[in-house]
């Protein structure tokens, strides 16, 4: 079958869904990858790579929709190529299901499946596919380096011969996947980053990214996230309320925004209000990612920057990843060949649309002429951070009691065994006679030092160990050469023989062990 | 005089053997140490020879050197990877020759009976040994015949029990768990046969309880060794070898030799430490391994969510290029692979370009209790950076790879994780602690105990499937 990627359509989209990397990989699935004519260049791709790579390069989109049983592209699809869609073709791109009525129906009444990539489920089985998730993780970089270029200072504190400068002071709200990698931007640029989620849970990996938490003096079970598949849900008032004040706390304080909070299917919460810009130093930045669902700040405006009059600039763009498109490409063509991996189960270049498949069937929005969205819940819910079984501090009073109480049990243990062991003997030296028991003391002492000595013996050693018990187990021989002299000749055979291989082994069991030895070296 | 000067001599061995033994705490001390076993074992014969075992060395002397001259030659070929079956041969011949020795010695009390019914110059002319027993009361000549028995049963044993083990471990047998039908309780038959045939033999000194006892002796040795699988060869070649102590100090107290008593009681008490770690090692009792199979489970295990993402050689490359720490855990499947030289050499280039690299050995990896640690030396690891599991697991969370090759079970995290797992409590290797993991892996199956791995279902993990050895080739070309 032959993999599509028609130029996007949409205006300043440089993005492009199959990269010559990726077009390689699909190749061996057994697919024939296409591309539109351009359609890399935005992202840095030329044709002259592409065709390097094996990718058949086709001049128009029409010839490019015509040709490909599946198109794989990045935007949601305009209504020209949603007419070019036809039965037995499947497309995958972003198609937001959610707002997108028009074009499930369109599809739905062209026959065509429709995998929609922000649809997969967030296990963690798809999290290679999971394209919001590497975009997000573009936008959360991006939107540092757009506040770096906004912001007037560095972000590093310095001592230089000209005078001192202060560390800047980023705050990110919300801890998701963009937030993240918004604050391990800002920490790993320098500046001084606070943090703050509504799911106290992820406290831990804001503090492992080098932030510091924002937590607020509230009493409230919140939610766990990973009950709604990793997303934040809407908070309680009370909770908002004390919220905000910690922001207004922290506003004429910090010197970027970062406000990355969405919640699933809403408009995004109102987080940083008009006093709190007010309160802000002229040359503070905010960047507000959630602009396209109409801004955590009510004076974003969406798609454009804006400097307020206290001179604080507000970044309402919604293009972040395609302001990288080289770097966002490759990430996405890559969430795609994973896809097309779990599509394409035999590796024949033949797709298999499993609808049994938890993750085919939560992106799958039409499919066969239905369309199948919402999906139902997935069968696996997402990994939850289990949480953490506090084993409770022992007190010293408590450790040394344990440790007293573990003496007294070994020394019990070993009188019993002492007592137990001696009256064994004794009783055995009532009956066994005296040569008997001059050969057992030998025997038992011996032991003794049998298990004295090994203990010491290194684990690295044990096969020489082994070897050389081996070589000198073959003390055998004593017997037998004291028996060849006898008189018999069975018995003078037997011994033969047992002379005869004793001497293999002692021979064989102390050359093989000094073989070993001299291997061990020291570097 | 001789009989003081031959005491001598054995007091200076057995001081000689345990020194040799004691000397292996550490790798520098223990080459020293193999020269103390040498000397000790030249010690004895010669005191033997020219002691109490004088007479026919026209016999004996060409009989130990060709026996020396084809332990020689065994000894020099060898493989390392075949380090664990030679110690189970070995162990047979150790076997057998107590039971011959043993049967000598029951022979040999018939001869002295008689002589002593013919006279005093009867007597004399009776070998060294003859005469000791001549000189026995009754009651001393039961308890010979009791020890005889003893050693010449553990000797049946351990003789055919080393020869399952050195079958299984060549290849020769099917290394799975095969029993008659009947299993154990064969087994509890031909013990409670031998302990009749032990009292029959007590009371009548008869040779044929004693050939019946012996033939008791060697079924069990088959059948018990062939009901136990192959990743349990290390405490079961443990096992054999503490045996083929305990068959000679047997022998030495029916013989009254102190030496053999000494060097038997070292080497049964060795075995039975060795067998003791290694149980320990995988959480289950002696008995448990011995009777073969794994504990019943408590309850369904834990559900494996995730799937196994495969990684090229490439990938491998890359992440190893980025990493600082690297651990490599080897397991049986690089023996199996002889990818060992291969191993060391990755470690050579990546130490080369100053990256840490260290070893973690579980103590069952392998065949053979240090199984690994003799292979990776010989392929010239230091040994420095060879660790043993406790000195290595708290470790891994600042370890950037982790490569395992070829182990399986002994990196299993459901050990820790699911308490109904037929593994849990065995103490693993934490591997799935570092920042990532490769698994160098023939295909999906499940190791020997047919335990799902959920490593491999991990996120930082990463399966890298193929022959180890190959695979490694592959990666070399890729790391310069």
């Amino acid at each position: 079958m032959k993999i599509g990627t028609p130029k996007e359509v949409f205006g300043g989209e440089n993005r492009v869904a199959m990269t010559p990397d990726s077009a390689k990989q699909l190749q061996k699935l057994g697919y024939e990858c296409a591309i539109e004519s351009g359609a890399g260049a935005g992202a840095g791709f030329s044709d002259a790579t592409y065709e390097a790579a094996g990718v058949e390069v086709v001049k128009t989109a029409a010839a490019l929709w015509k040709a490909s049983d599946i198109v794989a592209k990045v935007r949601q699809p305009d209504d020209t190529e949603l007419k070019r869609l036809t039965k037995d073709k499947t497309l995958i791109s972003f198609f937001n299901p959610a707002g997108n009525e028009d074009g499930m129906a369109a599809a739905k009444a062209k026959g065509a499946n429709v995998i929609a990539m922000e649809m997969v489920p967030r296990i963690s089985r798809a999290q290679k596919m999971d394209a919001l998730s590497s975009m997000a993780n573009i936008a959360g970089y991006r939107a540092v380096i757009e506040a770096g270029n906004n912001f007037g200072r560095f972000f590093t504190g310095q001592i230089t011969a000209a005078g001192k400068v202060p560390p800047a002071k980023v705050l990110v709200v919300g801890a998701g996947v963009a937030g993240l990698a918004a604050i391990g931007t800002s920490t790993s640029l320098g500046a001084i980053t606070l943090a703050f989620d509504v799911r106290p849970e992820v406290a831990e990996q804001v503090e492992s990214m080098g932030a510091e938490f924002v937590y607020l003096d509230f009493e409230e079970e919140q939610a766990d996230g990973a009950a709604s598949g990793g997303y934040a849900s809407v908070s309680s008032p009370e909770f908002r309320e004390a919220q905000l004040a910690k922001f207004r706390e922290l506003a004429p304080d910090v010197d970027i925004v970062i406000t990355t909070a969405l919640i699933p299917n809403r408009e995004a919460p109102e987080l940083w209000t008009e006093d709190m810009v007010a309160a802000m130093k002229p040359g503070s930045v905010i960047v507000d990612l959630a602009a396209e669902k109409g801004g955590n700040c009510k004076l974003t405006v969406m798609d454009e920057k804006i400097v307020t009059e206290n001179g604080v600039t507000i970044i309402g763009y919604t293009d972040f990843p395609s302001r990288m498109a080289a770097q966002s490409s490759s990430l996405y063509a890559t969430n795609i060949r994973h896809m097309m991996t779990d599509l394409t189960p035999e590796k024949d270049g033949q797709i298999n649309h499993d609808m049994e498949d938890d993750v085919i069937r939560g992106a799958t929005v039409t499919f066969e002429g239905d369309i199948t969205f919402p999906p139902p819940p997935p069968k696996v819910a997402a990994i939850a951070a289990k949480p953490k079984e506090v084993v409770p501090e022992l007190t010293p009073e408590e450790k040394r009691a344990a440790e007293v109480a573990a003496f007294k049990a070994q020394t019990k243990q070993q009188v019993m065994l002492l007592g137990g062991g001696g009256a064994l003997i004794l009783l055995l030296g009532l009956v066994a006679p005296a040569s008997f028991m001059q050969h057992f003391i030998v025997f038992a002492l011996a032991c003794f030092v049998g298990f004295q000595v090994i203990w010491g013996v290194a684990h690295s050693l044990h096969t020489p160990l082994m070897a050389v018990t081996n070589a000198i187990s073959s003390i055998i021989i004593l017997g037998a050469l004291m028996q060849i002299g006898s008189g018999s000749f069975l018995v003078i055979l037997l011994a033969a023989l047992s002379v005869f291989m004793a001497g293999i082994n002692i021979f064989g069991g102390f050359l093989v062990t000094r073989r070993m030895l001299a291997m061990f070296q020291k570097s | 005089m001789e009989y003081g000067f031959t005491t001598a001599a054995y007091v200076v061995a057995a001081v000689l053997f345990i020194l040799s033994l004691g000397g292996l705490n550490n790798q520098e001390s223990a080459k020293r140490a193999v020269w103390y076993g040498i000397s000790g074992m030249a010690l004895a014969v010669f005191a033997t020879l020219i002691g109490p075992g004088a007479g026919l060395w026209w016999l004996s002397i060409p009989l130990i050197a060709g026996g020396g001259f084809i332990g020689y030659q065994l000894a020099s070929k060898v493989e390392m990877t075949q380090m664990p079956e030679l110690v189970a041969g070995m162990h047979a011949l150790v076997g057998l020759a107590a039971v011959f020795v043993g049967l000598n010695a029951h022979f040999e009390i018939g001869n002295a009976a008689q002589a002593v019914a013919a006279g005093p110059d009867a007597v004399k002319d009776l070998g060294t040994f003859g005469q000791l027993i001549a000189k026995k009361s009754g009651v001393e000549i039961s308890i010979l015949f009791v020890e005889l028995s003893l050693g010449v049963w553990i000797g049946a044993v351990t003789f055919t029990g080393s020869l399952i083990a050195y079958g299984k471990l060549s290849g020769k047998v099917s290394s799975n768990a095969e029993k008659l039908p009947g299993g154990h309780l064969l087994n509890a038959g031909a013990a409670g046969l031998s302990l009749l045939c032990l009292i029959w033999y007590l009371n009548t000194g008869g040779f044929l309880p004693l050939l019946i006892l012996t033939i008791a002796a060697l079924f069990i040795g088959y059948h018990l060794i062939m009901g136990i699988g192959g990743a349990d060869m290390p405490v079961v070649v443990s096992m054999l070898n503490s045996y083929s102590g305990w068959a000679a100090a047997a022998i030495g107290f029916s013989l009254g030799n102190d030496l053999l008593i000494v060097v038997g009681a070292l080497v049964g008490s060795s075995g039975a430490i060795l067998s003791y770690i290694m149980c320990k090692a995988m959480n289950r009792s002696f008995v448990s391994v011995i009777l073969g199979g794994f504990g019943g489970t408590t309850g369904p295990a834990m559900e494996v969510e995730g799937e196994q993402i495969a990684i090229e050689a490439d990938g491998v490359a890359s992440a190893l290029e980025d990493a600082d720490s690297v651990v490599i855990i080897p397991g049986y499947g690089m023996a199996v692979a002889q990818a060992q030289q291969n191993v060391a050499e990755l470690t050579r280039r990546l130490r080369a370009k100053g990256k840490t690299v260290r070893f973690a050995i579980h103590p069952v990896a392998g065949r053979l209790p240090g199984h690994m640690n003799v292979l990776l030396a010989e392929a010239k690891v230091p040994y420095d950076i060879v660790l043993e599991m406790d000195e290595i697991n708290e470790d891994f969370p600042d370890t950037d790879v982790a490569i395992v090759i070829g182990s399986n079970d002994i990196v299993n995290p459901a050990a820790q994780e699911d308490p109904n797992s037929p593994i849990a409590g065995m103490p693993v290797l934490e591997c799935w602690k570092a920042k990532q993991v490769f698994v160098s892996k023939r295909g999906q199956g499940t190791g020997y105990s047919g335990i799902e791995n959920p490593l491999f279902f991990k996120e930082n993990t990463r399966m890298f499937y193929g022959d180890a050895k190959a695979s490694l080739d592959k990666l070399l070309g890729m790391i310069e």
